[in-house]
């Protein structure tokens, strides 16, 4: 089977037959929630057996004591699939397996990523502030980052 | 200027009272003393002053100047925002500011005026207060929209400075989400209306009064 053909019935075969502890909900775009391990291994095999090759962006969500969750979004624009996956990474844990070494778009989307919420991707080449200066202190898209934090003489 | 019609009733001692607009009393950027002319200037419009007739010599020249000031305004092209659209707006044929005399220049330091046109980032302050240090004195700053006035609709936001007049000395504030032309033309009518007072009240003049 081509990767180009997959259809979305079969994705969704496919991802329960590796990723048995993944849950798939939808279909435009598909939403897989996968376990923080499989993060990396499941967008490997999004991109080569899924045919998943465009990384639409990465970003996360701040759910407060719940901790934080990954979000990235690949498409396969041959087949019209689109994969939503996401990651809970647990409670008070700020590190993730970074996506660079599979998809190089990645880089960009996880030093914002880094930015705003602290996350720290493991493996990734560069990983500084790409929006604020460096010598920013906190991640502002956190739910904790307080509401007008001072920052003389600016704000 | 008067608002025709009914007016909404809004708690004005409330907002009086609003933190914020304390604060910025105590924020806003003073002008130095002594901007207005340089040393040789003052040295020898004094000593022509001194000679028994020779105010009339100044007040002439200074008019001349006073004239010749406001009929010259070189805005630097510096956009931030959506501001600066409507900026360009009013520099293009409609609205046409040349007739005016003013040129948006491209070099700060050929410039009397900086537009600030736009939300001010903490990233791009330190860049703004560069481009004004590059401008010769005398010169002139005028606050251009919500955003440079007090920070705007994102005033509260975690990267932008709360106005602009935290970084330079503003003389207009122009209020608008963003301005029509018109009122940015209004705005620079009072500014040329301030630099014809420029050395007469031996001051500039106050800011107009801050509108958010």
């Amino acid at each position: 089977m081509s990767s180009a053909t997959v259809s979305a019935d079969e994705a969704r075969a496919l991802i329960a037959e590796r990723f048995s502890g993944s849950q798939v909900e939808g279909t435009s775009p598909m939403v897989v929630t996968v376990a923080p391990d499989a993060w990396l291994p499941f967008a490997a095999f999004a991109k080569e057996t899924l045919g998943c090759r465009f990384f639409s962006f990465l970003s996360a969500t701040d759910w407060k004591d719940e901790g934080l969750e990954v979000v990235a979004k690949v498409d396969n624009a041959d087949t019209n699939l689109s994969l939503l996956v996401k990651s809970r990474l647990g409670a008070g844990v700020t590190t993730c397996a970074s996506l660079v070494p599979v998809y190089r778009g990645a880089d960009w989307m996880e030093r914002e990523c880094y930015d705003m919420f602290g996350i720290r991707f493991e493996g990734h080449p560069d990983l500084r502030r790409i929006l604020l200066q460096d010598d920013w202190v906190g991640h502002p898209l956190l739910k904790s980052y307080a509401v007008d934090t001072p920052y003389p003489p600016y704000r | 200027m008067a608002i025709k019609g009914p007016v909404p009733q809004i708690p004005v001692p409330v907002w009086r009272n609003f933190k914020d607009l304390q604060e910025w009393e105590t924020h806003h950027q003073k002008r130095p003393e002594g901007d207005q002319h340089s040393a040789a200037f003052d040295t020898v419009t004094e000593g022509i002053h001194s000679f028994p007739g020779g105010f009339l010599v100044t007040t002439v020249a200074d008019n001349f100047f006073n004239w010749a000031r406001k009929s010259s305004v070189w805005p630097v092209t510096f956009g931030l925002a959506c501001c600066a659209i409507e900026m360009m707006a009013t520099f293009a044929s409609r609205f046409d500011v040349e007739r005016l005399g003013m040129v948006p220049w491209a070099s700060p330091r050929h410039s009397d005026l900086m537009i600030v046109s736009g939300t001010v980032t903490i990233k791009m302050a330190p860049m703004l207060t560069r481009i004004y240090d590059q401008m010769p004195d005398p010169k002139w700053a005028v606050s251009m929209g919500s955003c440079a006035n007090s920070g705007g609709p994102f005033r509260h936001g975690y990267h932008v400075v709360k106005g602009v007049d935290r970084v330079i000395p503003v003389d207009v504030y122009v209020p608008g989400c963003p301005p029509p032309p018109e009122s940015l033309l209004n705005g620079l009518l009072l500014l040329q209306d301030q630099i014809a007072h420029f050395r007469r009240t031996g001051k500039r003049a106050e800011p107009n009064p801050k509108v958010d």
